[in-house]
C-alpha cells in the first residue's frame, strides 16, 4: 500500500517535471499554465469533469476486463460506438412508454456490444486470431456501418449541416443529479453500480477467480480444469456488454439522439484510463477523474493562457507513460525487497541449524 | 528507499529551478502585449474566436476565417487581444460548450464559432449569456436567436459555375468529384457540380466518390486518400476532377499532374493556384471561392461600426460570397459562359439544387 502511494507520487512529480521541460521547449509560460491547472476548478467545470470521468470510467472498465484476463480489446471504440447508435435508434422509436424504453434501449446496446467484441471472441478462441488484430478492423468496420446507418435512419434539421436520428421521447431521458446549481449524468449511478459488480464479480465469485487464473497463466488454467476458449469468449463478450454503456451517458443525459458530432475515441482513452488505474476499480475512478481533469483545463489553457492544446494531450500521454514507468520501478523494488527478506530469513534459518548441528 | 528518495529529491528540486525560470518567463509576454495594445490605439472589441478541428494554419476552411480576422486586425476594426481556441477531433459536446463558455466570462465579444459543428453548442450557450454576441459559419438553424448571426454560403452556386467550366474544358465527356466527409454541406457542392456540369452537357458522365463517413473526419486531411481516389478516376477516362475534400485535395492536384497533359483539377474554398505546392498548380483549372474571410471580415466590420448583426446572412453569387478564380487564365477562354451563367443565377432564371440528386 505505501508502495503504491510512493509510485503515484514518484509518477506525478516525473510527469509535473517532464511537462514543464515541454512548454519550456515550446516557450511556453510555464507558471501560468501550472497556475491553471492546478486552480479550483468552478462547480460548472466540476459537473463536467464528473460528467466526461463517467463515460471514461465506463470505457476504461470495459478494457479492464480484458486486460485482467490478458486480453488487449483495443475495440471497446467500436463497440461503444455501434452500441450506442443503435440505442439511441431503439430509444428513439419508443416501441416501450417511458423508462421500459431506456431499459430495453440499454439492454440492446448491451447486446449489441456484447456481439460485435464477441466476433473477435470466437475468432480468438476458435482461430487463435489475435484480438488486438481484430477489434482494430472491427473498429474500421463499425465507423462504415454506423456512418452508412445514420445516413439511413438521420433525421435532418431545417438549416443545419449536422445530421442525427430521431430524439428520444423526453419520458424516456435518464434525468440529472441536481450538483450545486448544475446537474451530473444520472448515469453516473449505474457507473457506480458497474465498478462494484465489477470487484464483486472478480474477487468474489468462481468465475472471476478462473478469469484472473487464465489471465495470469494459461497453462496452469487448463490444467486446472478451466476451459480457455470458453473463458475467452466470455471476458470478451463481458468486456464488449460494458463497452456497449459507454456512450449511454451522453444519449440518454445530454444529446438525446446519437449525431454526426457524437464524441469518438473514448475507447482508446478507457486503455490509457484503465493502466492508470491498474484496471483496479477504485484506481480508474481516479484515473477517469484525472483525466477528465486534464480534459476541461483544454480550453482554458488556450484562451486564458494561450497555449496549444496539444499539451495538454501531451501531459496525459506523459502521466500515462511515467505511470506505468514508476509502478514496473516500484514493483521491481519491492521483489528486491522480499528476495532480500527471504534470504536473510534462510540465512538465519541456516545459521541457527548450524548453530544446533555443532551443539 | 535510499535512491528512490535520493530520484525524488532531484525530481523535486529540478521541478522548483523548473517553475521559478517559469513564472519569470510567463510575465514578459504578457506585459509585451499590454505595450503593442497602448502603443496604437485600437478598436476595445475582443474577438473570441472558435475554430473547427485543424485550427490555424488548415490551409483550408479554418485558416480563411483566420485571414477574414488578420484582415480585421490589422485596419484596427477589432482588438489586438482577441484570442482563438481550435476543437479536438471527436470532443464531447461539453467542451465546445466550455469553450465558447469560456470565451464569455473571460469578456470576448463577439464570439465567432467556425464550423457547423458548433450549431448546437452556440445554441445553447448563447441563451446563457444572452448579452454576448455570437456569429456561426455554416449553420443558420439558429436564425431566430436574438444575439446569433448565421453566415451561410451557397456552395452550389460557386459549385454550378466550376462545374460548367469543367464540362467546357472536358474532352472525354467524364469529369469527377471528390468529397471529403459525406455530410450535407459537401453534399451541396456535389449538387451544384454536377447541376453545372449537366447545363453545359447533359450527357456528362460524372464519377462521385467521398473519402471518409462520419465521425471519421479524417477525408478532410488526407491526401494519400485524396490521390489514390482521384488516381480512380483518371485511370478511368474523366479528365477534370473537382475536390471538396479541404487538405485532402493536394492528393488530388498531385494525381491530376501524374494523369499529364490535358487532364485538370479544380480547387475549392480558397484561390488554391496560389497555394497549392508550385509542382501542381499548373493543373488547376480553376477553384471554386468560398469566401468565408470576406464573411468574417464583414461581420467584424458591422460590429466594429456598433451594429451586431443577427439572422440569416447568406453569401451567395449576388454579393461575391462564393464564385470562381481565374489564376494560371486557363478558364479566360470561357469566362464569357461562366459569366453568363452567373448572370442567370443570380437573376434567379437557373436554380441550382442543394441536395445532390439520389
Amino acid at each position: 500500500m505505501g508502495l503504491g502511494l510512493a509510485s503515484a507520487a514518484l509518477a506525478l512529480l516525473a510527469a509535473f517535471a517532464i511537462t514543464s521541460l515541454v512548454l519550456l521547449a515550446a516557450g511556453d509560460p510555464v507558471g501560468d499554465v501550472w497556475a491553471q491547472l492546478l486552480k479550483w476548478p468552478e462547480q460548472r467545470n466540476w459537473a463536467n469533469i464528473i460528467n466526461n470521468a463517467c463515460t471514461l470510467y465506463l470505457s476504461a472498465l470495459a478494457v479492464a476486463v480484458g486486460f485482467r484476463m490478458n486480453l488487449f480489446n483495443i475495440g471497446v471504440d467500436g463497440q461503444y460506438r455501434v452500441a450506442a447508435f443503435t440505442a439511441a435508434v431503439v430509444a428513439g422509436e419508443a416501441w416501450l412508454p417511458g423508462y421500459l424504453n431506456t431499459a430495453f434501449a440499454i439492454i440492446c446496446a448491451m447486446a449489441v456490444g456484447a456481439v460485435w467484441a464477441g466476433i473477435a471472441g470466437v475468432l480468438r478462441a476458435s482461430r487463435g486470431v489475435s484480438e488486438v488484430i481484430s477489434t482494430i478492423m472491427l473498429n474500421f468496420i463499425a465507423t462504415y456501418l454506423v456512418a452508412y446507418l445514420l445516413r439511413e435512419a438521420a433525421v435532418k434539421e431545417e438549416g443545419s449541416n449536422q445530421i442525427a436520428t430521431k430524439e428520444i421521447p423526453e419520458g424516456s431521458w435518464i434525468p440529472g443529479i441536481p450538483f450545486g446549481d448544475f446537474e451530473i449524468y444520472g448515469f453516473v449511478v449505474i457507473a457506480i453500480l458497474c465498478g462494484v459488480a465489477f470487484w464483486f464479480v472478480l474477487n468474489r465469485t468462481r468465475f472471476g477467480f478462473d478469469l484472473r487464473a487464465t489471465g495470469q497463466s494459461s497453462t496452469a488454467a487448463i490444467a486446472s480444469g478451466i476451459n480457455v476458449k470458453r473463458m475467452t469468449l466470455g471476458a470478451m463478450m463481458i468486456s464488449g456488454a460494458v463497452a456497449g454503456l459507454v456512450g449511454l451517458p451522453i444519449i440518454f443525459g445530454e444529446s438525446h439522439s446519437y449525431g454526426s458530432t457524437f464524441q469518438s475515441g473514448l475507447g482508446f482513452a478507457g486503455i490509457a484510463v484503465a493502466l492508470l488505474g491498474r484496471n483496479h476499480p477504485v484506481g480508474i475512478a481516479l484515473g477517469a477523474l484525472l483525466f477528465a481533469y486534464l480534459d476541461e483545463q483544454s480550453n482554458p489553457l488556450q484562451i486564458l493562457v494561450g497555449v496549444s492544446p496539444q499539451i495538454v494531450a501531451i501531459t496525459q500521454g506523459v502521466i500515462v507513460l511515467t505511470v506505468v514507468i514508476s509502478y514496473e520501478l516500484v514493483r521491481r523494488y519491492g521483489l528486491r525487497l522480499e528476495q532480500r527478506e527471504v534470504a536473510r530469513a534462510l540465512n538465519a534459518e541456516r545459521t541457527a541449524k548450524a548453530e544446533e548441528v555443532s551443539a | 528507499m535510499r535512491r528512490t528518495t535520493k530520484f525524488a529529491a532531484v525530481l523535486a528540486a529540478g521541478i522548483l529551478a523548473l517553475t521559478a525560470c517559469g513564472s519569470d518567463d510567463s510575465n514578459e509576454p504578457e506585459s509585451g502585449g499590454d505595450d503593442t495594445s497602448s502603443a496604437a490605439p485600437t478598436s476595445d472589441i475582443k474577438v473570441g474566436m472558435a475554430y473547427d478541428v485543424g485550427g490555424r494554419g488548415d490551409q483550408s476552411f479554418n485558416d480563411s476565417a483566420a485571414a477574414g480576422l488578420d484582415q480585421a486586425k490589422e485596419e484596427g476594426l477589432v482588438s489586438d487581444e482577441t484570442q482563438e481556441s481550435e476543437a479536438e477531433d471527436g470532443e464531447a459536446e461539453s467542451a465546445r460548450e466550455e469553450r465558447l463558455r469560456t470565451f464569455a466570462d473571460a469578456g470576448y465579444d463577439p464570439i465567432i464559432a467556425v464550423g457547423f459543428a458548433y450549431a448546437s453548442s452556440v445554441g445553447k450557450v448563447s441563451e446563457e449569456y444572452p448579452d454576448v454576441h455570437f456569429a456561426i459559419i455554416d449553420d443558420q438553424s439558429l436564425a431566430d436567436s436574438a444575439n446569433v448571426a448565421s453566415l451561410v454560403f451557397a456552395e452550389e452556386q460557386g459549385s454550378f459555375l466550376v462545374g460548367a467550366a469543367a464540362a467546357l474544358k472536358s474532352k472525354t465527356g467524364h469529369i469527377g468529384f471528390v468529397g471529403g466527409v459525406e455530410v450535407p454541406l459537401i453534399g451541396k457542392f456535389q449538387a451544384g457540380y454536377e447541376a453545372g456540369a449537366k447545363a453545359v452537357n447533359p450527357d456528362i458522365k460524372i464519377d462521385v466518390t467521398y473519402l471518409t463517413q462520419p465521425p471519421d473526419f479524417s477525408g478532410f486531411g488526407d491526401p494519400a486518400k485524396g490521390k489514390t481516389a482521384a488516381q480512380g478516376m483518371f485511370d478511368g477516362g474523366a479528365d477534370v476532377v473537382y475536390h471538396a475534400a479541404g487538405g485532402s485535395g493536394g492528393g488530388v492536384f498531385e494525381a491530376a499532374s501524374e494523369a499529364g497533359e490535358g487532364n485538370w483539377a479544380i480547387g475549392v474554398d480558397s484561390d488554391q493556384y496560389n497555394t497549392a505546392d508550385p509542382s501542381v498548380k499548373d493543373v488547376i483549372l480553376t477553384s471554386m471561392l468560398k469566401n468565408v474571410n470576406v464573411a468574417v471580415y464583414n461581420y467584424l466590420k458591422e460590429v466594429s461600426s456598433g451594429t451586431f448583426p443577427t439572422g440569416v446572412n447568406t453569401y451567395d453569387l449576388s454579393v461575391d460570397g462564393v464564385g470562381y478564380s481565374t489564376s494560371g487564365g486557363f478558364v479566360d477562354d470561357i469566362t464569357d459562359q461562366l459569366d453568363d451563367y452567373k448572370q442567370q443565377i443570380i437573376d434567379g432564371k437557373i436554380t441550382v439544387p442543394t441536395e445532390p440528386a439520389k
